[in-house]
Protein backbone atom coordinates (compact mmCIF):
# COMPACT_ATOMS: atom_id res chain seq x y z
CA UNK A 1 0.00 0.00 0.00
CA UNK A 2 2.80 2.28 1.12
CA UNK A 3 4.71 0.85 -2.10
CA UNK A 4 2.03 1.78 -4.65
CA UNK A 5 1.74 5.78 -2.97
CA UNK A 6 5.41 5.97 -2.81
CA UNK A 7 5.21 5.07 -6.57
CA UNK A 8 2.22 7.98 -7.55
CA UNK A 9 4.32 10.43 -5.53
CA UNK A 10 7.36 9.28 -7.80
CA UNK A 11 5.51 9.20 -10.76
CA UNK A 12 4.32 12.65 -10.07
CA UNK A 13 7.94 13.91 -8.97
CA UNK A 14 9.11 12.40 -12.47
CA UNK A 15 6.71 13.92 -14.10
CA UNK A 16 6.65 17.40 -12.60
CA UNK A 17 10.33 17.44 -13.13
CA UNK A 18 10.23 16.63 -16.91
CA UNK A 19 7.72 19.60 -17.40
CA UNK A 20 9.54 22.07 -15.37
CA UNK A 21 12.71 21.04 -17.58
CA UNK A 22 10.47 21.30 -20.71
CA UNK A 23 9.08 25.02 -19.44
CA UNK A 24 12.82 25.81 -18.74
CA UNK A 25 13.27 24.30 -22.35
CA UNK A 26 10.72 26.23 -23.69
CA UNK A 27 11.31 29.41 -22.38
CA UNK A 28 15.26 29.64 -23.05
CA UNK A 29 14.74 28.65 -26.32
CA UNK A 30 12.14 31.31 -27.21
CA UNK A 31 14.47 33.98 -25.35
CA UNK A 32 17.31 33.29 -27.75
CA UNK A 33 15.72 35.60 -29.92
CA UNK A 34 16.83 35.01 -33.60
CA UNK A 35 19.34 37.17 -33.96
CA UNK A 36 20.51 38.72 -37.74
CA UNK A 37 22.76 35.23 -38.40
CA UNK A 38 19.43 33.32 -37.65
CA UNK A 39 17.31 34.38 -40.11
CA UNK A 40 17.93 31.54 -42.88
CA UNK A 41 16.93 29.66 -39.96
CA UNK A 42 13.97 31.01 -39.35
CA UNK A 43 13.18 31.77 -42.87
CA UNK A 44 13.76 27.86 -43.80
CA UNK A 45 11.20 26.64 -40.29
CA UNK A 46 8.51 29.65 -41.90
CA UNK A 47 8.73 27.74 -45.25
CA UNK A 48 7.88 24.62 -43.86
CA UNK A 49 5.61 25.31 -41.13
CA UNK A 50 3.98 28.47 -43.13
CA UNK A 51 4.19 27.94 -46.34
CA UNK A 52 3.93 24.16 -46.95
CA UNK A 53 1.00 24.24 -44.55
CA UNK A 54 -0.85 26.51 -46.90
CA UNK A 55 -2.03 24.41 -49.32
CA UNK A 56 -4.15 22.06 -46.47
CA UNK A 57 -5.04 25.45 -44.73
CA UNK A 58 -6.81 26.88 -48.09
CA UNK A 59 -8.22 23.58 -48.60
CA UNK A 60 -10.12 23.04 -45.51
CA UNK A 61 -10.99 26.29 -45.35
CA UNK A 62 -12.64 26.44 -48.50
CA UNK A 63 -14.67 22.93 -47.57
CA UNK A 64 -15.37 24.56 -44.46
CA UNK A 65 -16.53 27.93 -44.74
CA UNK A 66 -18.54 26.45 -47.63
CA UNK A 67 -20.67 23.65 -45.65
CA UNK A 68 -21.35 26.21 -43.10
CA UNK A 69 -22.28 28.49 -45.77
CA UNK A 70 -24.94 25.83 -46.77
CA UNK A 71 -26.35 24.51 -43.24
CA UNK A 72 -26.62 28.17 -42.29
CA UNK A 73 -28.41 29.02 -45.07
CA UNK A 74 -30.89 25.42 -45.13
CA UNK A 75 -31.33 26.37 -41.47
CA UNK A 76 -32.03 30.38 -41.97
CA UNK A 77 -33.90 30.46 -44.90
CA UNK A 78 -37.08 28.53 -42.67
CA UNK A 79 -37.23 32.04 -41.24
CA UNK A 80 -36.52 34.53 -44.24
CA UNK A 81 -33.61 35.34 -42.86
CA UNK A 82 -30.93 34.18 -45.28
CA UNK A 83 -29.31 37.57 -44.98
CA UNK A 84 -27.53 36.74 -41.76
CA UNK A 85 -25.79 33.70 -43.30
CA UNK A 86 -22.55 36.03 -43.91
CA UNK A 87 -23.06 37.59 -40.01
CA UNK A 88 -23.11 34.03 -39.07
CA UNK A 89 -20.44 32.32 -41.28
CA UNK A 90 -18.23 35.48 -40.11
CA UNK A 91 -19.01 35.25 -36.32
CA UNK A 92 -18.15 31.42 -36.08
CA UNK A 93 -15.07 31.43 -38.50
CA UNK A 94 -13.28 34.58 -36.50
CA UNK A 95 -14.12 33.61 -33.05
CA UNK A 96 -13.99 29.97 -33.05
CA UNK A 97 -13.65 28.17 -35.97
CA UNK A 98 -10.49 29.87 -37.45
CA UNK A 99 -8.24 29.54 -34.48
CA UNK A 100 -9.28 26.02 -33.40
CA UNK A 101 -9.35 24.92 -37.16
CA UNK A 102 -5.52 26.23 -37.82
CA UNK A 103 -4.48 25.08 -34.30
CA UNK A 104 -5.34 21.70 -35.12
CA UNK A 105 -3.89 21.32 -38.47
CA UNK A 106 -0.82 23.27 -36.67
CA UNK A 107 -0.26 20.53 -34.42
CA UNK A 108 -0.50 17.82 -36.58
CA UNK A 109 2.19 19.44 -38.89
CA UNK A 110 4.24 21.57 -36.60
CA UNK A 111 4.11 20.32 -33.34
CA UNK A 112 4.72 16.68 -34.38
CA UNK A 113 7.70 17.34 -36.05
CA UNK A 114 9.26 19.35 -33.56
CA UNK A 115 8.24 16.69 -30.57
CA UNK A 116 9.78 13.79 -33.34
CA UNK A 117 13.01 15.91 -33.73
CA UNK A 118 13.54 16.67 -29.72
CA UNK A 119 12.72 13.27 -29.00
CA UNK A 120 15.20 12.00 -31.26
CA UNK A 121 17.92 14.11 -30.70
CA UNK A 122 17.32 13.43 -27.15
CA UNK A 123 17.43 9.47 -27.45
CA UNK A 124 20.79 9.36 -29.35
CA UNK A 125 22.61 12.10 -26.73
CA UNK A 126 22.62 14.75 -29.42
CA UNK A 127 21.80 17.54 -27.40
CA UNK A 128 24.36 16.47 -24.93
CA UNK A 129 26.90 16.10 -27.67
CA UNK A 130 25.96 19.57 -29.18
CA UNK A 131 26.53 20.72 -25.94
CA UNK A 132 29.80 19.20 -25.60
CA UNK A 133 30.65 20.89 -29.35
CA UNK A 134 29.98 23.99 -28.60
CA UNK A 135 26.56 24.30 -30.64
CA UNK A 136 23.74 25.50 -28.37
CA UNK A 137 20.83 23.04 -29.84
CA UNK A 138 18.37 24.97 -28.21
CA UNK A 139 19.44 28.18 -30.24
CA UNK A 140 20.11 25.90 -33.53
CA UNK A 141 17.23 23.77 -33.39
CA UNK A 142 14.64 24.32 -31.54
CA UNK A 143 13.96 28.28 -31.25
CA UNK A 144 13.43 28.71 -34.77
CA UNK A 145 10.63 26.05 -34.81
CA UNK A 146 9.16 28.36 -31.92
CA UNK A 147 9.47 31.11 -33.04
CA UNK A 148 8.27 30.37 -36.89
CA UNK A 149 5.37 28.71 -35.52
CA UNK A 150 4.12 31.88 -33.22
CA UNK A 151 4.53 33.91 -36.05
CA UNK A 152 2.72 31.51 -38.44
CA UNK A 153 0.20 30.91 -36.78
CA UNK A 154 -1.69 33.89 -36.58
CA UNK A 155 -0.89 34.56 -40.61
CA UNK A 156 -2.25 31.12 -41.39
CA UNK A 157 -5.50 31.83 -38.98
CA UNK A 158 -5.84 35.02 -40.76
CA UNK A 159 -5.54 33.57 -44.05
CA UNK A 160 -7.93 30.56 -43.24
CA UNK A 161 -10.55 33.13 -42.36
CA UNK A 162 -10.35 35.26 -45.41
CA UNK A 163 -10.43 31.83 -47.62
CA UNK A 164 -13.55 30.27 -45.24
CA UNK A 165 -15.87 33.47 -45.90
CA UNK A 166 -14.78 33.22 -49.52
CA UNK A 167 -15.88 29.90 -49.72
CA UNK A 168 -18.85 30.58 -48.09
CA UNK A 169 -19.52 33.36 -50.32
CA UNK A 170 -19.37 31.14 -52.96
CA UNK A 171 -21.81 28.69 -52.01
CA UNK A 172 -24.24 31.29 -50.12
CA UNK A 173 -24.75 33.52 -53.07
CA UNK A 174 -22.90 32.46 -56.29
CA UNK A 175 -24.82 28.91 -56.28
CA UNK A 176 -27.84 29.21 -53.62
CA UNK A 177 -28.84 32.70 -54.71
CA UNK A 178 -28.40 34.95 -51.61
CA UNK A 179 -28.30 38.50 -51.67
CA UNK A 180 -24.34 39.76 -51.96
CA UNK A 181 -25.19 42.91 -50.43
CA UNK A 182 -27.31 41.17 -47.53
CA UNK A 183 -24.37 38.91 -47.44
CA UNK A 184 -21.58 41.96 -46.97
CA UNK A 185 -23.44 44.00 -44.90
CA UNK A 186 -25.08 42.22 -42.11
CA UNK A 187 -21.47 40.85 -41.59
CA UNK A 188 -19.98 44.26 -41.70
CA UNK A 189 -22.88 45.83 -39.44
CA UNK A 190 -22.25 43.40 -36.58
CA UNK A 191 -18.38 42.20 -37.16
CA UNK A 192 -16.38 44.66 -34.79
CA UNK A 193 -12.42 44.48 -35.44
CA UNK A 194 -11.23 44.22 -31.23
CA UNK A 195 -14.28 42.09 -30.21
CA UNK A 196 -14.21 39.15 -33.06
CA UNK A 197 -10.62 39.89 -35.08
CA UNK A 198 -8.53 40.73 -32.35
CA UNK A 199 -9.76 38.29 -29.90
CA UNK A 200 -9.51 35.57 -32.43
CA UNK A 201 -6.23 36.45 -33.37
CA UNK A 202 -5.34 36.84 -29.58
CA UNK A 203 -6.76 32.80 -29.01
CA UNK A 204 -4.66 31.59 -32.25
CA UNK A 205 -1.67 33.22 -30.70
CA UNK A 206 -2.44 30.98 -27.52
CA UNK A 207 -2.95 27.90 -28.95
CA UNK A 208 0.88 28.39 -30.81
CA UNK A 209 2.00 28.71 -27.47
CA UNK A 210 0.34 25.87 -26.07
CA UNK A 211 0.95 23.68 -28.72
CA UNK A 212 4.71 24.28 -29.56
CA UNK A 213 4.72 23.88 -25.32
CA UNK A 214 2.93 20.44 -25.67
CA UNK A 215 5.27 19.21 -28.52
CA UNK A 216 8.90 20.14 -26.96
CA UNK A 217 7.76 18.86 -23.42
CA UNK A 218 6.57 15.43 -25.43
CA UNK A 219 9.59 15.35 -27.13
CA UNK A 220 11.97 16.16 -23.96
CA UNK A 221 9.88 13.37 -22.13
CA UNK A 222 10.03 11.07 -24.16
CA UNK A 223 11.47 7.07 -23.93
CA UNK A 224 14.29 6.96 -25.60
CA UNK A 225 13.26 4.14 -27.87
CA UNK A 226 12.03 4.19 -31.21
CA UNK A 227 8.79 3.10 -29.68
CA UNK A 228 8.46 6.01 -27.31
CA UNK A 229 9.40 8.67 -30.06
CA UNK A 230 6.35 7.42 -31.90
CA UNK A 231 4.18 7.35 -28.67
CA UNK A 232 5.48 10.83 -27.91
CA UNK A 233 4.87 11.91 -31.43
CA UNK A 234 0.89 10.43 -31.53
CA UNK A 235 0.53 12.08 -27.43
CA UNK A 236 1.72 15.43 -28.91
CA UNK A 237 -1.26 15.68 -31.67
CA UNK A 238 -3.62 14.20 -29.55
CA UNK A 239 -2.98 16.77 -26.26
CA UNK A 240 -2.84 19.60 -28.34
CA UNK A 241 -6.02 18.83 -30.25
CA UNK A 242 -7.40 17.83 -26.71
CA UNK A 243 -5.89 20.95 -24.75
CA UNK A 244 -6.86 23.30 -27.85
CA UNK A 245 -10.31 22.19 -27.74
CA UNK A 246 -11.11 22.42 -24.01
CA UNK A 247 -8.89 25.86 -23.91
CA UNK A 248 -11.30 27.50 -27.01
CA UNK A 249 -14.10 26.94 -24.77
CA UNK A 250 -12.51 28.53 -21.36
CA UNK A 251 -10.95 31.09 -23.77
CA UNK A 252 -14.88 31.97 -25.39
CA UNK A 253 -15.93 31.84 -21.87
CA UNK A 254 -13.81 34.50 -20.43
CA UNK A 255 -13.73 36.85 -23.47
CA UNK A 256 -17.26 36.56 -24.91
CA UNK A 257 -18.82 35.99 -20.93
CA UNK A 258 -22.39 38.04 -20.82
CA UNK A 259 -24.11 36.04 -23.22
CA UNK A 260 -27.26 37.52 -22.38
CA UNK B 1 15.40 23.91 -52.37
CA UNK B 2 17.20 27.29 -53.33
CA UNK B 3 17.59 29.69 -50.62
CA UNK B 4 16.16 32.26 -52.85
CA UNK B 5 12.96 30.54 -53.47
CA UNK B 6 12.31 30.04 -49.53
CA UNK B 7 13.15 33.37 -49.05
CA UNK B 8 10.61 34.50 -51.80
CA UNK B 9 7.69 32.01 -50.71
CA UNK B 10 8.23 33.04 -46.82
CA UNK B 11 7.87 36.51 -48.20
CA UNK B 12 4.73 36.26 -50.25
CA UNK B 13 3.27 33.53 -47.38
CA UNK B 14 4.12 36.85 -44.83
CA UNK B 15 2.45 39.33 -46.89
CA UNK B 16 -0.25 37.40 -47.73
CA UNK B 17 -1.55 36.60 -44.22
CA UNK B 18 -0.86 40.54 -43.65
CA UNK B 19 -2.80 41.13 -46.48
CA UNK B 20 -5.55 38.80 -45.01
CA UNK B 21 -6.09 40.52 -42.13
CA UNK B 22 -6.26 43.80 -43.87
CA UNK B 23 -9.29 42.12 -46.00
CA UNK B 24 -10.81 41.09 -42.62
CA UNK B 25 -10.49 44.52 -41.30
CA UNK B 26 -11.73 46.25 -44.27
CA UNK B 27 -14.22 44.08 -46.21
CA UNK B 28 -15.53 41.47 -42.76
CA UNK B 29 -15.63 44.27 -40.09
CA UNK B 30 -16.72 46.55 -42.66
CA UNK B 31 -14.21 49.45 -41.10
CA UNK B 32 -13.86 52.22 -43.65
CA UNK B 33 -10.84 53.95 -43.68
CA UNK B 34 -12.19 57.18 -44.23
CA UNK B 35 -13.95 56.76 -40.81
CA UNK B 36 -16.63 59.93 -40.92
CA UNK B 37 -16.80 60.65 -37.55
CA UNK B 38 -19.53 63.56 -38.71
CA UNK B 39 -22.60 61.87 -36.70
CA UNK B 40 -24.49 63.84 -34.55
CA UNK B 41 -26.11 62.76 -31.45
CA UNK B 42 -30.05 62.55 -30.61
CA UNK B 43 -31.63 61.13 -27.99
CA UNK B 44 -35.14 59.52 -27.38
CA UNK B 45 -36.58 58.03 -24.64
CA UNK B 46 -39.04 55.06 -24.58
CA UNK B 47 -41.33 53.44 -21.62
CA UNK B 48 -40.11 49.84 -23.38
CA UNK B 49 -36.82 49.12 -25.54
CA UNK B 50 -37.73 45.52 -25.12
CA UNK B 51 -34.13 44.16 -26.20
CA UNK B 52 -32.72 46.76 -28.34
CA UNK B 53 -29.04 46.48 -28.54
CA UNK B 54 -25.98 49.22 -29.02
CA UNK B 55 -25.12 49.41 -32.80
CA UNK B 56 -28.64 48.62 -33.72
CA UNK B 57 -29.61 50.05 -36.75
CA UNK B 58 -31.76 53.75 -37.05
CA UNK B 59 -33.70 53.73 -40.03
CA UNK B 60 -35.56 55.59 -41.92
CA UNK B 61 -37.90 54.59 -44.96
CA UNK B 62 -35.74 51.60 -44.63
CA UNK B 63 -32.60 52.79 -44.69
CA UNK B 64 -30.09 52.70 -42.52
CA UNK B 65 -29.17 56.53 -41.41
CA UNK B 66 -27.27 55.59 -37.97
CA UNK B 67 -26.49 53.43 -35.00
CA UNK B 68 -27.86 53.10 -31.29
CA UNK B 69 -25.05 53.99 -29.74
CA UNK B 70 -26.00 54.14 -25.51
CA UNK B 71 -29.04 52.65 -24.04
CA UNK B 72 -29.61 54.01 -20.46
CA UNK B 73 -32.46 53.68 -18.16
CA UNK B 74 -33.68 56.79 -15.68
CA UNK B 75 -34.48 54.69 -12.77
CA UNK B 76 -36.91 57.70 -11.21
CA UNK B 77 -39.62 58.17 -14.01
CA UNK B 78 -38.86 54.22 -15.59
CA UNK B 79 -38.09 54.89 -19.04
CA UNK B 80 -35.44 53.94 -20.84
CA UNK B 81 -33.02 56.86 -22.82
CA UNK B 82 -31.48 55.38 -26.20
CA UNK B 83 -28.20 57.69 -27.79
CA UNK B 84 -28.42 57.45 -31.37
CA UNK B 85 -25.92 58.11 -33.93
CA UNK B 86 -26.89 60.00 -37.12
CA UNK B 87 -24.93 59.96 -40.52
CA UNK B 88 -24.24 63.72 -41.22
CA UNK B 89 -25.84 62.90 -44.95
CA UNK B 90 -29.54 62.65 -43.51
CA UNK B 91 -29.28 65.58 -40.80
CA UNK B 92 -30.23 68.00 -40.49
CA UNK B 93 -34.19 66.17 -38.96
CA UNK B 94 -37.22 67.97 -38.29
CA UNK B 95 -38.18 68.24 -34.60
CA UNK B 96 -41.30 66.59 -34.68
CA UNK B 97 -39.65 63.41 -36.28
CA UNK B 98 -41.27 59.97 -34.54
CA UNK B 99 -39.57 57.24 -33.26
CA UNK B 100 -40.60 53.89 -32.98
CA UNK B 101 -38.65 50.66 -32.04
CA UNK B 102 -39.22 48.24 -34.50
CA UNK B 103 -38.77 44.56 -35.13
CA UNK B 104 -36.69 42.95 -38.35
CA UNK B 105 -39.16 40.15 -39.30
CA UNK B 106 -41.11 38.32 -36.55
CA UNK B 107 -37.83 36.84 -34.83
CA UNK B 108 -35.33 39.35 -36.23
CA UNK B 109 -33.01 41.95 -33.95
CA UNK B 110 -35.03 45.21 -32.85
CA UNK B 111 -34.19 48.85 -34.45
CA UNK B 112 -35.30 52.43 -34.15
CA UNK B 113 -37.54 53.82 -36.78
CA UNK B 114 -37.84 57.21 -37.51
CA UNK B 115 -41.16 58.41 -39.23
CA UNK B 116 -40.46 61.71 -40.70
CA UNK B 117 -41.74 65.01 -39.21
CA UNK B 118 -43.01 68.09 -41.24
CA UNK B 119 -42.15 70.90 -39.23
CA UNK B 120 -39.28 74.20 -40.66
CA UNK B 121 -37.62 73.67 -37.00
CA UNK B 122 -34.63 71.19 -36.70
CA UNK B 123 -33.47 68.82 -33.98
CA UNK B 124 -30.53 70.54 -32.70
CA UNK B 125 -27.29 67.89 -31.90
CA UNK B 126 -27.86 65.99 -28.64
CA UNK B 127 -31.95 67.23 -28.89
CA UNK B 128 -34.42 64.84 -27.64
CA UNK B 129 -37.05 63.00 -30.06
CA UNK B 130 -40.48 63.72 -28.30
CA UNK B 131 -42.77 61.75 -30.26
CA UNK B 132 -41.58 58.35 -29.57
CA UNK B 133 -43.91 54.47 -29.25
CA UNK B 134 -42.17 51.50 -27.42
CA UNK B 135 -41.21 48.67 -28.86
CA UNK B 136 -44.33 45.74 -28.69
CA UNK B 137 -44.03 43.28 -26.33
CA UNK B 138 -46.20 40.15 -27.30
CA UNK B 139 -46.20 38.92 -23.31
CA UNK B 140 -48.34 42.66 -22.67
CA UNK B 141 -50.53 42.25 -25.53
CA UNK B 142 -51.89 38.62 -24.59
CA UNK B 143 -52.22 39.88 -21.18
CA UNK B 144 -54.33 42.87 -22.01
CA UNK B 145 -56.70 40.70 -24.60
CA UNK B 146 -56.69 38.29 -21.61
CA UNK B 147 -58.12 40.58 -18.87
CA UNK B 148 -60.49 42.10 -21.73
CA UNK B 149 -61.87 38.91 -22.62
CA UNK B 150 -62.20 38.07 -18.52
CA UNK B 151 -64.33 41.72 -18.38
CA UNK B 152 -66.59 41.41 -20.88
Amino acid sequence: MIDLIRGVGIGALDRLGSLGNATILWLTALSGLPRRGDLALLARQIYTIGVLSLVIIVLSAFSIGAVIALQFYVQLSRFGAEEAVGLGLAMVLLRELGPVVTALLFAGRAGSAITAEIGLMKSTEQLSSMEMMGVDPLHRIVAPRLWAGLLCMPLLTAIFNVVAIYGGMVVAVHWLGSDPGGFWSGMQDTVEVWEDLGKGMIKSVIFAVVVTWIAVYQGYATEPTAEGIGLSTTRTVVMSSVMVLALDFLLTLGMYGDFN
Amino acid sequence: MQMRTIEISVGAFVLAGFLALVVLVVQVSGVTLTMSPDTHRLLAEFDDVAGLRVRAKVSMAGVTIGRVSRIDVEPSYGVAIVEMEINDRSWPLPVDTGARILTEGILGARYIGLMPGADEEVLEEGGYITDTQGALVLENLIGELVTRLGAS
